[in-house]
C-alpha cells in the first residue's frame, strides 16, 4: 500500500540523492579541494636579505637597509587630518585621494602601498602620529644601502620586477628585487638567494590566522653569498675623485691575475640615488642625459682610436716577426712622405734619427709607419700580411670582447683583408693605404679596458689573464685563477718595449708620470677625433691617453686612463694615472699640488664648446 | 513496572539520538573553533551553550517519559492556543536575527517560538485526527486540519521566516498516512514540476510543451481505453498553464529580488561564485575537499577560515563534509535515514491512531528539515535557512526536537497498555 509507504520512500529516494551527489563532490570532483587550498590558503613569500659586497680588502660597501611602504587598509580608515599627511609624506593632496581610492577599488580589506620605499629618518617623524592615521601602517622592506657612494658604474643597481619580465622569469615574484646591471646582474644567483615559501591559514576575509598545517609545508629560505669583488675601494674612489668635471675612463688591473683594481668611468652618479622613493626620478634623469651619458660605462663601452699607445703592439709585432731590431734605425724629418704625395706628420725635429727605444720614448711616428709597412709586406700580399698582423693584435684581447664578468662591453675593431677588400673592390690597397694604423688611428677601436688589459700583457711580458670584478664568493673562498691567455709575442722582446716605455717617464712624453723611488713604465697618446656637428665632420680637441705599469719588475698594477678632450696625453692622462699608481703603490700620495690641479681641474667649458652653437678652436 | 517500561523503551532510536547530539556538539565546537578558543563546557562558548541545553534535555527527559500519555492528547489545544499567541506576540515584541523576527529575547536568552509550534501543531492534529468526529475524507475536515497547520505556518510567513513555515507541510505525511486522496500529492508533485520548468523555461514555450505532451497523452489513452472522456485532461492541462503562468507573474514581481536569485542559483540559470551563490559554492568547496575520509577534526581549513556562512547553524552538514569526509557524512545521513524509517515503523505498529499520528507528523517534519537542510549545503536546493535537527547550533531546534522524539519515545513505550 503506497500511502502508508510515501515517507519511507521519499526518504529513501532523497538519501540516494544526497549520497550520489556526496560521491560526485566528494571522490569524483578534485577541483574543489583545488579551490578550497586556494581559497583556504595563503603563500607568503619569504626573501632572504641580499648578499653583501665587500671591496678585495674586506671592506663593506654594500649592503642592505631597511625601508618602509606605506600601506592603507581602506576598510580601517576613518577621518584623519590630510593635510598633515601630505606634509610629512611631500606628495599632493590629489595624488594621496587617488591612491586611496585605487586602494578601495583594489580591495576594502586588503593592504594596498600609498608610497614605496620611505627612509627610516622619513617616517620617524610619523612613528609616534600613527595613531592618528587609522588604516595606515608601515611595512618594512630592505632595499641596497652603498655605504661608500661610489662604483656606481660596477655595482650596478637593482629594482622591483614588474609585470612584463615576469612572463619571462617565472620563478621571480612581482615588486622581488632583481639585479638590473653590473655585479647585481652577473652574480644575481649568488646575490639573490633562495626564497623560502611560508604557508598561512586564511579566513574569507584573506586575514591570517595562523601558520597551515603548522608549517609543515613551508619551505626555509637559503641565504644569499656575500661577494667580494676585486676592487680596491680607496682606489676607485680616489679614482673617481680625479675625475671629476671630465669624461672617460679609468681601468687598474693587476697584471698577474687579471683582477680589477679600479673601473672608473666619468662622468658617474652616486649609486645611492638609485634606492628609495626617488628611484625612478633619479633614473630617468641619468637615461635623459644623452650628452655625458652617465649611464655609459666609458670604460668598458666606449671605443676609441688607442693612439700612440698601440705603437708598442706594432714594435711588438714587428720584432716577433723579424722585421725590425732593437737596433733597427729609422729617420725623420718632421715626418715622412710614405707614398707618393703623401706625408705623416711627426713631432720630432728634422734630421732625427731613432733606434726602437728613442722611437717609443720619442713617440715618432715615422718609425713606426716604416715599422707597420715592413710587417705588412713581410708576406707575400697585404691580405696576409694585415691578417697576421690582426692574429698578433686578437691575441692581446683587441677586436673581440673580453668575456669578462659585467653585462656591458663592446668588442672594439681591428681591420683585416676582408675588411680592406670590401672597402677597396679593386684590391688596389696596400700597407701605405692603411698606414694610420701604424700609429693607433685609422680604423683601430679599442675600449679602455682592452687598453688596460694588453699593458697588462706587456707588463706579464707575454701574457694575461681575463680581466675580473669578483674575487670571491661564500661558498667558493678563492676563485681558481683564470687561464693564462699567452701572446705570439716572445718574452725577450718584451723587455726591449718595457725599457722604453720605462724611458717615457724617464725622459720622453711622460715625464710628469715619474715618482721617485718606482720604476713605472708608460706610454702616452694623444688621439684625434671627431664628431657629426650639424652633419658636417668636425674635428675636436684630441683625446688625452695614458697607459701605464709599475713597478717595471714584478708589475703590481696597469693602468689606462682616457681623457675625452684632454688635448695630449701627458696632460691629463698621465699625471691622473701616476697618482694613481702612487696611490696604490705608495698609499699615500705626496704630490699634493698635482692631486690638487687633476681635482679641480674641469674640461666642461670643453665639452660645452659643439653645443654653444658658435665656431670654435681645438687643440688650445 | 518501572522496569518494563524502562526495557521498552526505544533504546536503538535513543542509541542514535544521542550519537547525533554528540557529533553535533562537536561539529559546532569546530565551526566556531579558533586559537583562543574557551572550554567547551563554558557557556560564551556555542558549542558550550548546545552542551548545556542538551544536559537540559536530559534532565527533561525522564518527566516527559513518565506522564500519562493522554495528557498530550487532553491538553493539546491548549498547548496550540499558547504557542498561537506566542507567534502572535512576535509581530509585536520580537527580536529581529538575520532578517527574521523569529526570536523572543529574555535576559541573555533567545527563544524561537516557531519551533515549539511545531510540537503543538503535530499534537493537535494528531488529536483531531485521531478523533472519530473527522473524517479524512470530507472537505469539511480536510479544511480544518489544513486550517491547523496553515494557521502557524501563516504566522511564521509573517516573521518572514518561510524556511521555518516550511517545515509544517512535514505534517501533511501523516495526513496521506491516514487517508488523505492520493491525489493530493499528485498534484503537488506536477505543481512543483511545472514551477521548476517555468523558471526554466519561461511559461509560453513551457506551455506548448504542455499541450503537445497531452494531446500525446491522450491519443495514447484512447487507444487503449476508448470510451475515456477527455473533459478532466482538459482541466489538467488548462489549470497546469494557468498554474505555470501565474507561477512566473509571482516569481517575476511579487518575489523580492533575493529570493529570484536563491532560485536562480541552483537552477544553474546565473554562475556568480562570489556573489548570490556563494554559499552554496563555499559549502561545496569544503564539502568537496573532504575527500573520502575528510581532513580530520579541527582540521577543516574551510571551516577554519570560515569561508561558509552561518556554519555552525545551518550549513552545518559542510563541516561535517569537510571534517570527516564521505565516511563520515555518508554515515550521518545513514544515521538519519535508519532513524527516521526506525521511527516510522514503530509508528506502523500502534492500534491506536493518536501515537501513530504523532510519529508520523514528528517524522515528517524531521525529514523535511532533513531533505531541505541537507538539499541546500550540498547545492541541490535552494538557501532556505532551516537548521539540521541534533546537529545544528540552536538551543530551541534541539529542545523542541528532543521533546518530540520524547514524546515519541512515551509513545512508543506505551504501546501496549
Amino acid at each position: 500500500m503506497i500511502r502508508k509507504n510515501i515517507l519511507f520512500y521519499f526518504t529513501l529516494g532523497v538519501s540516494v540523492i544526497f549520497i550520489f551527489q556526496l560521491i560526485r563532490l566528494q571522490l569524483f570532483n578534485s577541483e574543489y579541494s583545488e579551490r578550497s587550498l586556494s581559497n583556504a590558503t595563503l603563500e607568503r613569500t619569504i626573501y632572504p636579505p641580499r648578499g653583501l659586497i665587500y671591496d678585495r680588502n674586506g671592506k663593506l660597501w654594500v649592503s642592505n637597509k631597511p625601508v618602509y611602504d606605506l600601506m592603507v587598509v581602506p576598510e580601517n580608515l576613518k577621518v584623519f587630518d590630510t593635510l598633515e599627511l601630505i606634509q610629512n609624506l611631500k606628495i599632493s593632496k590629489k595624488e594621496l585621494t587617488e591612491k586611496i581610492r585605487n586602494a578601495k577599488q583594489f580591495s576594502k580589506k586588503l593592504p594596498s602601498v600609498i608610497e614605496r620605499q620611505l627612509s627610516l629618518s622619513e617616517i620617524s617623524i610619523f612613528q609616534e602620529k600613527m595613531w592618528k592615521f587609522p588604516g595606515f601602517y608601515f611595512q618594512k622592506k630592505t632595499t641596497r644601502d652603498y655605504l661608500l657612494p661610489i662604483g656606481g658604474n660596477v655595482l650596478g643597481y637593482t629594482s622591483e620586477t614588474n609585470k612584463r619580465e615576469l612572463k619571462m622569469k617565472p620563478d621571480y615574484d612581482l615588486g622581488e628585487m632583481i639585479g638590473r646591471q653590473g655585479i647585481e646582474k652577473t652574480y644575481e644567483k649568488i646575490l639573490r638567494g633562495k626564497k623560502g615559501i611560508k604557508i598561512f591559514q586564511k579566513d574569507r576575509f584573506n586575514r591570517i590566522i595562523g601558520p597551515y598545517e603548522y608549517g609543515n609545508y613551508d619551505t626555509t629560505p637559503e641565504a644569499a653569498e656575500n661577494l667580494t669583488l676585486t676592487l680596491d675601494s680607496d682606489l676607485q674612489n680616489y679614482g673617481e675623485s680625479l675625475m671629476q668635471n671630465k669624461r672617460g675612463g679609468i681601468v687598474a688591473i693587476e697584471p698577474e691575475t687579471g683582477e680589477v683594481l679600479a673601473l672608473v668611468t666619468a662622468p658617474s652618479y652616486n649609486p645611492n640615488i638609485l634606492i628609495g622613493r626617488n628611484r625612478s626620478k633619479s633614473f630617468n634623469k641619468l637615461v635623459n642625459d644623452t650628452i655625458s651619458k652617465p649611464l655609459f660605462d666609458r670604460s668598458l663601452q666606449a671605443e676609441y682610436s688607442p693612439g700612440s699607445p698601440f705603437k708598442l703592439l706594432n714594435a711588438l709585432i714587428g720584432l716577433q716577426e723579424k722585421v725590425i731590431t732593437p737596433e733597427t734605425v729609422f729617420s725623420c724629418d718632421k715626418g715622412h712622405y710614405y707614398a707618393k704625395g703623401a706625408f705623416m706628420k711627426c713631432h720630432n725635429g728634422i734630421g732625427t734619427k731613432s733606434n726602437l727605444v728613442k722611437g717609443i720614448y720619442k713617440s715618432c711616428n715615422s718609425y713606426f709607419a716604416k715599422t707597420f709597412v715592413r710587417i705588412i709586406e713581410s708576406q707575400s700580399t697585404p691580405d696576409m700580411g694585415i691578417d697576421l698582423w690582426k692574429t698578433h693584435l686578437l691575441r692581446f684581447g683587441l677586436g673581440n670582447y673580453l668575456g669578462y664578468d659585467l653585462p656591458v662591453g663592446k668588442p672594439g675593431f681591428i681591420p683585416d683583408s676582408n675588411y680592406y677588400n670590401t672597402w677597396y673592390p679593386e684590391k688596389n690597397w696596400s700597407s701605405t693605404t692603411v698606414i694610420s694604423n701604424a700609429i693607433g688611428q685609422g680604423e683601430i677601436l679599442t675600449t679602455p679596458i682592452q687598453m688596460a688589459n694588453f699593458t697588462a700583457a706587456i707588463a706579464n711580458r707575454g701574457f694575461y689573464r681575463k680581466p675580473h670584478f669578483k674575487k670571491s664568493a661564500d661558498s667558493k673562498m678563492n676563485d681558481s685563477l683564470y687561464p693564462i691567455n699567452r701572446t705570439l709575442i716572445d718574452s725577450e722582446h718584451f723587455e726591449t718595449v718595457i725599457e722604453a716605455m720605462h724611458q717615457v717617464v724617464e725622459r720622453g712624453t711622460a715625464r710628469i708620470a715619474k715618482i721617485n723611488g718606482l720604476k713605472i713604465c708608460g706610454k702616452t697618446g694623444t688621439v684625434e677625433n671627431f664628431i657629426r656637428l650639424n652633419n658636417e665632420k668636425t674635428q675636436l680637441t684630441d683625446h688625452s691617453i695614458f697607459i701605464a705599469f709599475a713597478p717595471k719588475e714584478k708589475p703590481k698594477i696597469a693602468i689606462a686612463v682616457f681623457i675625452e678632450n684632454g688635448y695630449w696625453g701627458a696632460r691629463w692622462a698621465a699625471p691622473i694615472a701616476s697618482l694613481i699608481i702612487e696611490k696604490y703603490l705608495k698609499k699615500e700620495v705626496k704630490r699634493k699640488w698635482l692631486e690638487k690641479k687633476i681635482v679641480e681641474g674641469s674640461l666642461i667649458a670643453e665639452y660645452e664648446k659643439p653645443f654653444l652653437g658658435k665656431p670654435f678652436n681645438i687643440n688650445e | 513496572m518501572n522496569k518494563i517500561f524502562l526495557l521498552r523503551l526505544d533504546w536503538i532510536s535513543i542509541l542514535i539520538f544521542l550519537i547525533l547530539v554528540s557529533f553535533g556538539i562537536s561539529n559546532i565546537y569546530s565551526a566556531t573553533f579558533s586559537e583562543f578558543s574557551i572550554s567547551i563546557f563554558n557557556m560564551q562558548n556555542l558549542a558550550g551553550k548546545q552542551f548545556w541545553i542538551f544536559i537540559i534535555c536530559l534532565i527533561i527527559l525522564p518527566f516527559i517519559l513518565f506522564v500519562n500519555a493522554s495528557f498530550f492528547e487532553h491538553l493539546s489545544s491548549v498547548f496550540y492556543i499558547i504557542s498561537l499567541i506566542s507567534l502572535i506576540g512576535l509581530l509585536f515584541f520580537g527580536q529581529k536575527i538575520s532578517g527574521a523576527t523569529s526570536w523572543y529575547s529574555v535576559g541573555g536568552f533567545t527563544i524561537q517560538p516557531s519551533e515549539f509550534a511545531k510540537i503543538t501543531t503535530a499534537l493537535l492534529i494528531s488529536t483531531k485526527l485521531s478523533s472519530i468526529q473527522t473524517d479524512i475524507k470530507k472537505v469539511k475536515d480536510i479544511l480544518k486540519l489544513f486550517g491547523i497547520v496553515l494557521i502557524p505556518m501563516c504566522l511564521i510567513i509573517l516573521q518572514s521566516d518561510a524556511g521555518s513555515a516550511l517545515v509544517f507541510l512535514g505534517i501533511v505525511f501523516a495526513l496521506f498516512r491516514e487517508g488523505l486522496d492520493i491525489r493530493f500529492l499528485y498534484f503537488s508533485i506536477l505543481s512543483l514540476i511545472i514551477f521548476v520548468l517555468t523558471l526554466l523555461l519561461k511559461p509560453l514555450l513551457l506551455s506548448l510543451i504542455l499541450i503537445l505532451t497531452f494531446i500525446i497523452m491522450y491519443r495514447y489513452i484512447i487507444g487503449k481505453y476508448p470510451k475515456t472522456n477527455k473533459s478532466p485532461f482538459l482541466i489538467i492541462l488548462f489549470a497546469s498553464i494557468f498554474f505555470s503562468f501565474s507561477v512566473d507573474f509571482i516569481f517575476n514581481s511579487i518575489f523580492e529580488q533575493r529570493h529570484r536569485d536563491r532560485f536562480n542559483v541552483i537552477l544553474g540559470l546565473e554562475v556568480d561564485s562570489k556573489g548570490i551563490g556563494y554559499n552554496i559554492n563555499q559549502s561545496k568547496i569544503a564539502i568537496g575537499s573532504g575527500g573520502f575520509i575528510g581532513k580530520g577534526f579541527l582540521n577543516g581549513t574551510q571551516t577554519k577560515g570560515g569561508f561558509v556562512p552561518e556554519q555552525h547553524t545551518d550549513y552545518i552538514f559542510s563541516t561535517v563534509g569537510e571534517e570527516w569526509g564521505f565516511i563520515g557524512s555518508s554515515s550521518l545521513i545513514i544515521l538519519y535515514v535508519f532513524l527516521i524509517i526506525r521511527i516510522l515503523s514503530r509508528g506502523e505498529k500502534h492500534t491506536q491512531p493518536f501515537p501513530r499520528i504523532f510519529s508520523y507528523s514528528f517524522v515528517g517534519m524531521l525529514f523535511i528539515h532533513f531533505f531541505i537542510n541537507i538539499g541546500m549545503t550540498l547545492g541541490l536546493l535552494p538557501t532556505v535557512g532551516i537548521p539540521l535537527p541534533y546537529i545544528s547550533y540552536g538551543g530551541t531546534n534541539l529542545l523542541a526536537f528532543s521533546l518530540m522524539f520524547f514524546i515519541y519515545l512515551n509513545l512508543d513505550a506505551n504501546r501496549l497498555n
